[in-house]
């Protein structure tokens, strides 16, 4: 039912006003997707965020772009900055996610020199702002900010009704969150109507429990002039400059309440979290729904090969996959190969990882075309705190960044990371302790 | 590459038995996540051909929605493209494709437009990896008038249901016997055919003048004395689907390493249409050994030397074995199915039993009410 809807909005959308050039879409979306996400340590090393891999085949910008085509919205502007190489041979000209349009579709917008100002996005508003040309070549009514590093189905459409209904300025999504937890986010607090009386940013005693999802949507001319009066702001951001200040020139500012699943995988904890979630029984983020497909970009790849020795339960499992070693409570994506005899429990394998014969994997989280030897032990031992860094490497993950290697035979800590082409040499006595960490810059390929 | 391409996948099979009510043979699904067609069209578009027709008649409805876009294997270019001919209504003809040469005849004029010098023809049954450049290659060498791709089949095959040929030393074809009762040879054609388009254009036109309808009676075996027809030797892997045997057994091939090797992991790759569909997914209880396993699938029981198709959903306590799920099948609870070829889009209700022989494989066909919650 979403789908025949949004086949009949999109029409709606594509209506050029009466033959002549002009180009109109009721609302576009801007992506901001150039964030590097720190927290993800190794991981973000050389990619954005959005194109870290999740949930075995897709990557975690696939989550906002299907949601935007499958309510309807055929126009979507990704903003990327930080290591954006992979981003962009992802989004490509949006073939996936059927955002390959005459008149609009996807267009990827990196930061550019200009005659008078040229610098990087300094916030995210700044990063819409430097893009006003875009949005107005598409003559919007609604602009939809969306980032892309969250995991979540949502009707855009709905929370345009909802803005449209309220006559709002603003509408801004939020979740309601365990008030003990209330203290991380940014909340709202709202009236009996649902506006937004006062925002609080992450409050030592929240009044609300009601968190900023980082989703907006705007009224086209409210958003623009607040941007261009904005301008001057260093490092313009939406929730720290532009909405306080559209809130005390009296705008009418709602809130949205979303009660689905939605998840920031901000974190290896929360990024852990929420893969394994999918390996639930009846997962509450479900991706088996065929009336709100989650597209990505996947090459044309065999099915996966289970051999006669291998074990397999609790764990999802992507294309291509070849699998002689035994699996566990894993999420598992393209083109993996696992030995004979290896044993995998609860981690997350990238796309292209090879795990050789006889090596045991636990509670890990291995990047894109990682190649693990023979006989290697991973997470083994107790657990220590992260000489690296113990705020990012804080949840007992073994962390092995994209395009690294582990040789044979070596034992490797608990709450460790890895990240390029390490060798026997690299492991002293042929072990990693707890807590340790081998990060070799650039490792040649 | 100087040729266009044709494939003709029009053809039912009665081999195929129920198989075939859903389908032309060009459509059945093949190793998992590939349809039939999908071999002979990566081989048109790896050979660097970016002109392809794909000739349908009997049930295209699965052919024409797999085929639906042509960018899957790289046509849908400006220069070329992926053409679907169906039989149609002319002037000059009301009748379905009559045969092979009929289908040629009738989209003569997709012939006639063309300026590539060669046309390959390609039937959509075959499971194979072939550089038709190397055919072509050949057949200028031979100075052929037509080059039929043939393979040699080991002494115990049976050949029965193939075009057999028997060739010179020099490779030409001396004889050409079409399905005979008595096996004169175990060299067989695998339907592959390179021949110059203006001589392809001539032979159909005087074929059809005289009523003949048939590529290979009355054109490979009548003009077998007259013209150069030569057999190149396919030395690499062939299957033919085309019957409920060779069928199952192609897809169990595919449970062996080499044969996997041969065709995922070795340039060119064989494409297809991509579906959006999630990994596959292994519950509490799953017990897969030793089988192929495909996007989207749902896994709670036991699986063994078995090949899953896309979206296959496994009940808790299932065993499934020596067998063959195709694409978005239900399995109920606690059902047991063993040497058996489950239709695709079937429901199996719980706690029923399916046995076939191994020599005699069982096509489940429930055509039972899904209910969705």
């Amino acid at each position: 039912m979403h789908a025949l809807r949004a086949v009949e909005l999109r029409y709606n959308y594509n209506l050029t006003a009466r033959g002549d050039s002009v180009v109109k879409k009721e609302m576009i979306a801007m992506l901001l997707a150039g964030g590097q996400g720190s927290r993800l340590g190794v991981l973000t090393a050389n990619v954005a965020k959005p194109a870290t891999a999740f949930g075995g085949k897709y990557r975690i910008i696939d989550f906002p772009l299907s949601n935007c085509i499958n309510s309807g919205i055929d126009t979507v502007g990704v903003l990327t900055q930080y290591q954006p190489l992979r981003l962009n041979s992802h989004i490509g000209i949006g073939i996936p996610w059927d955002l390959d349009r005459n008149i609009g579709g996807v267009t990827v917008l990196p930061p550019y020199e200009k005659s008078n100002n040229s610098e990087w996005y300094t916030g995210t508003a700044n990063a819409i702002y430097q893009n006003l040309q875009y949005m107005e070549s598409y003559n919007p009514d609604y602009v939809l900010i969306l980032s892309g590093d969250h995991i979540y189905k949502m009707d855009y459409e709905v929370m345009l009704d909802y803005h449209k209904a309220n006559n709002a300025d603003i509408t801004i999504a939020a979740l309601p969150v365990p008030i003990e937890e209330a203290s991380r986010f940014g909340v709202v607090i709202t009236d009996e109507n649902s506006r937004i009386t006062e925002f609080e940013e992450k409050p030592a005693h929240p009044r609300s429990n009601l968190a900023s999802m980082g989703i907006y949507i705007f009224s086209w001319k409210v958003l623009r002039e607040a941007l261009i009066k904005m301008s001057d702001e260093p490092g313009c951001d939406f929730g720290k400059h532009v909405i306080p200040y559209c809130h005390s020139k009296g705008d009418r500012i709602f809130a949205f309440e979303y009660n689905g699943y939605w998840k920031d995988v901000g974190t290896l904890g929360s990024y852990w979290e929420a893969n394994m979630e999918l390996v639930d029984i009846i997962p509450v983020f479900n991706l088996y729904e065929e009336f709100w497909k989650i597209y990505t970009k996947s090459d044309i790849l065999p099915p996966q090969y289970i051999s006669g020795d291998s074990v397999i339960e609790r764990s999802i499992i992507a294309e291509g996959t070849e699998v002689y070693g035994k699996i566990y409570n894993s999420v598992v994506g393209v083109g993996v190969k696992i030995g004979k005899g290896a044993v995998v429990r609860d981690s997350i394998l990238m796309s292209g990882v090879v795990i050789g014969d006889g090596t045991v994997v636990d509670k890990a989280i291995i990047a894109d075309n990682v190649t693990v030897g023979s006989n290697v032990r991973l997470g083994c031992g107790n657990y220590a705190e992260s000489k690296l860094n113990p705020k990012v490497y804080a949840f007992d993950l073994v962390t092995v960044g994209e395009d690294s290697s582990i040789p044979d035979n070596v034992s490797i800590g608990r709450n460790t990371a890895i990240s390029g082409i390490t060798e026997a040499a690299d492991y002293p006595d042929g072990s990693l302790e707890s807590g340790d960490y081998i990060i070799k810059a650039g490792g040649e390929k | 590459m100087r040729a266009v391409g044709i494939i003709l996948a029009g053809g039912n099979n009665k081999k195929m038995r129920e198989l075939s009510e859903k389908r032309a043979v060009a459509a059945m699904p093949v190793a998992g996540s590939y349809r039939a067609i999908d071999f002979s069209l990566s081989n048109m578009t790896n050979s660097h051909i970016k002109k392809v027709a794909v000739f349908t008649q009997y049930n295209s409805i699965s052919l024409n929605e797999h085929l639906s876009s042509s960018k899957w294997w790289d046509f849908g270019r400006k220069q070329g493209g992926l053409y679907v001919f169906t039989p149609t209504l002319s002037a000059v003809n009301n009748n379905w494709y009559r045969g092979t040469a009929d289908a040629l005849w009738q989209n003569l004029n997709y012939l006639k437009n063309s300026h590539e010098p060669y046309v390959v023809i390609a039937s959509g049954d075959g499971v194979y990896k072939l550089d038709y450049n190397k055919v072509l290659e050949y057949h200028i060498a031979k100075q052929a008038d037509i080059t039929v791709v043939c393979k040699d089949m080991p002494e115990n095959a049976d050949v029965s249901r193939f075009g057999l040929v028997r060739t010179n030393e020099d490779g030409r074809i001396v004889d050409f016997d079409e399905k005979p009762m008595v096996a004169t040879s175990h060299t067989v054609s695998c339907g592959i055919y390179v021949i110059r388009r203006r001589q392809l254009i001539e032979l159909i036109e005087k074929c059809v003048e005289e009523d003949r309808y048939d590529f290979v009676q009355d054109i490979l075996i009548r003009y077998k004395n007259m013209k150069r027809i030569y057999a190149y030797k396919l030395d690499s892997y062939w299957s033919n689907i085309s019957c409920v045997d060779a069928y199952y057994k192609t897809n169990m091939e595919f449970l062996d390493p080499n044969v996997r090797d041969y065709f995922f992991n070795t340039y060119p790759d064989v494409y297809s249409k991509v579906d959006d569909n999630p990994p596959a997914k292994y519950n509490v209880g799953a017990r897969v050994r030793n089988s192929l396993v495909s996007s989207g699938c749902i896994i709670n029981g036991e699986v063994e030397n078995s090949v899953l198709f896309k979206k296959a959903y496994i009940g808790n306590n299932c065993i499934i074995r020596n067998s063959i799920i195709l694409n978005d099948v239900y399995i109920g609870d606690n059902t047991r199915i063993e040497n058996c070829i489950v239709e695709s889009r079937d429901t199996i209700r719980a706690n029923m039993t399916y046995i076939g022989e191994p020599d005699n494989i069982k096509i489940v066909i429930e055509k039972n009410e899904r209910f969705v919650l």
